[in-house]
């Protein structure tokens, strides 16, 4: 085992512990958000897509890098826009605001 | 400092904004916020990545990511807010994809001769689990936008031919360890594929938000496969942030469901029994079926009366239709209130968000802890499109594929209104007895048409 995957092994570990740990006692009105905006999150896998891509040095490597690349944008724009969507769903519905929506997106705009 | 130093470190801010972004995703004052520090952590991380020296193509990449933006984004924003679920698992699908094409393309990119054993250990857990990720959220997309059918699909020989597919696979990685060859690593990318597909088939559509979520977990497992390919630490980092947070997610979820992951994910192959078992009941039972006006004049005379919505509310777009009806009512001074299953619609927590989107005032909305105990001093409890989340079999039917799922408990006010387009059975495809139930009445029907002629009715009442 070389000196490389041990310290990669090692972020694994941690990363694994933070990941278990910094999620907790979620409501269940966020689960699907929470699904949603970690959907987006491994969309990281671009950054893969796109060193894969920049190293091809066959025609075989370059059609899948650009595959990657593509597969791996959709991942992250439509990750973080379908998110972002449901999440501005739930500010206009904050407790101490009632009130119909248009009123309510100002406000939200003020608060912001 | 180098440029490969600030590319590092750039990387290190963008997973600490992931973390930051889960943490805020998990409070509902923050998670908007999170979002937003995630997707600044994510365009931090691909902006470092083209700084990277020796990075060729940059060219295509550019096209590659104008193409997924193009297709990304309309797709994203035009959805209606029903289909979310579906949108989640295309999107988590192609991730998936995209980390076992980049696991597959650095394996051809290296001498296969001089690569170590763990490397290709790394390689083929990221094919395989991105390939089952890519074809599991395919097929769950398939059975929620009911291009198939929602039941879970059983076949004779089903877990022997499971296990059939499991013991090749296995065989093919010990295989490919030994002898590096890129053609067996085709042939088990196709195996994987069909392995997503095998696990997937028997998983009934209400349980298909809990298996997005595990597939959602897996692509996050397979990205940090294929930061280990490339030596990667913030692939490693988010994918592995992604994976745990994932398996945490989808417990909370199927605890929130009543059910056990193993059961949900292995219970397919016994409830053939219990479908068959109830349908012989329905033509037994006779149901009440009721006017538009009848039911109007009920409502209307009411004191308290609680709206249950469901997925056939979602569905109809009737979410603001029902806001009028209850705006009418409260005119009328009736008490109207909605109780909200944790995972009335398709997934926890997208009830609340289509009625968010009506403007439904959110001290009307009631969590179901909060609304049962209030069900025996109802008149009425209007039923909109949902079937599975009042089934009382749920509560009271051991053997039932559902019991144990905590339901409201409508069959415990005075009368009970069933607006639904038939008596066919609900997601789970159980029956229900409380269709039947003497108190209750039927209003057949588009949930919509139904709910504007009862707005018309209440009126004249």
């Amino acid at each position: 085992m070389t000196n490389g995957l041990l310290e990669l092994f090692t972020i694994f570990v941690l990363a694994a512990f933070v990941g278990y740990e910094v999620i907790s006692k979620v409501p269940s009105i966020l689960h699907t958000p929470l699904m949603s905006g970690s959907n987006a999150i491994h969309g990281v896998i671009l950054v893969g897509s796109m060193v894969v891509m920049g190293s091809a040095h066959t025609g075989a490597e370059e059609t899948l890098g650009f595959i990657a690349v593509i597969l791996a944008t959709l991942n992250v724009v439509g990750g973080f826009v379908v998110t972002d969507r449901m999440l501005n769903m739930f500010r206009s519905r904050q407790p101490d605001r009632p009130g119909g929506g248009d009123q309510a997106e100002q406000t939200d705009r003020g608060q912001s | 400092m180098s440029r490969g130093t600030a590319i590092d470190l750039c990387y290190l801010v963008a997973a600490i904004g992931f973390i930051i972004a889960l943490k805020g995703l998990s409070s509902p004052r923050h998670a908007r916020t999170g979002n937003l520090v995630a997707a600044a952590g994510m365009a931090l991380a691909i902006g470092a990545t083209f700084a990277r020296t020796g990075l060729g193509h940059i060219g295509l990449i550019v096209i590659a990511m104008v193409i997924g933006v193009a297709i990304g984004v309309p797709a994203a924003r035009l959805v209606k807010m029903t289909a979310m679920p579906q949108m989640v698992a295309a999107f988590n699908g192609v991730g998936g994809g995209a980390a076992a094409v980049v696991s597959i393309t650095e394996f051809l990119g290296s001498d296969p001769k001089t690569l170590a054993t763990y490397k290709v250990l790394e390689v083929i857990f990221g094919v395989l689990v991105g390939s089952v990720s890519l074809s599991g959220s395919a097929l769950a997309f398939a059975k929620l936008q009911e291009m198939m059918s929602t039941r879970p699909i059983t076949y004779p020989a089903q877990q022997v031919i499971n296990g059939i597919v499991g013991l090749t696979i296995l065989g093919f990685v010990l295989t490919i360890l030994v002898t590096s060859s890129t053609l067996l690593l085709w042939i088990l990318l196709g195996l994987s594929l069909v392995l997503g597909v095998i696990f997937v088939l028997p998983i009934g559509g209400a349980d298909v938000p809990v298996l997005i979520s595990l597939l959602n977990s897996f692509t996050g497992l397979a990205v940090a496969a294929s930061g280990f390919t490339l030596d990667s630490n913030v692939l490693v980092v988010a994918g592995t942030l992604v994976g745990a947070s994932g398996m945490l997610l989808t417990r909370m979820m199927s605890v929130a469901m009543g059910r056990s992951l193993p059961n949900i994910l292995f219970s397919a192959f016994g409830s053939v029994v219990t479908a068959s078992g109830s349908t012989e009941g329905e033509g037994g039972r006779s149901v009440r079926a009721g006017t538009p006006e009848d039911i109007g004049t009920l409502l209307a005379y009411s004191r308290r009366v609680v709206i249950v919505p469901g997925y056939g509310l979602a569905v109809a777009q009737a979410q603001h239709t029902a806001k009028e009806l209850a705006d009418t009512l409260l005119a009328k001074g009736v008490e109207v209130f909605y109780a909200i299953h944790p995972v009335a619609g398709r997934m926890p927590g997208h009830m609340n968000v289509l009625l968010a989107e009506a403007n439904v005032p959110y001290e009307e909305l009631k969590e179901m802890d909060e609304a049962n105990p209030e069900m025996p001093a109802t008149d009425v409890a209007l039923v909109v499109g949902a079937n599975d989340t009042v089934n009382p079999a749920a509560r009271d039917t051991p053997g039932s594929p559902i019991y144990g799922m905590p339901i409201i408990n409508a069959d415990e006010a005075q009368h009970v209104v069933f607006l639904k387009r038939s008596m066919r059975p609900g997601f789970a495809g159980i029956d229900n007895a409380l269709l039947y139930d003497p108190k209750t009445t039927m209003l057949f029907g588009d949930a919509k048409d139904t709910l504007q002629k009862l707005v018309a009715a209440v009126k004249k009442a």
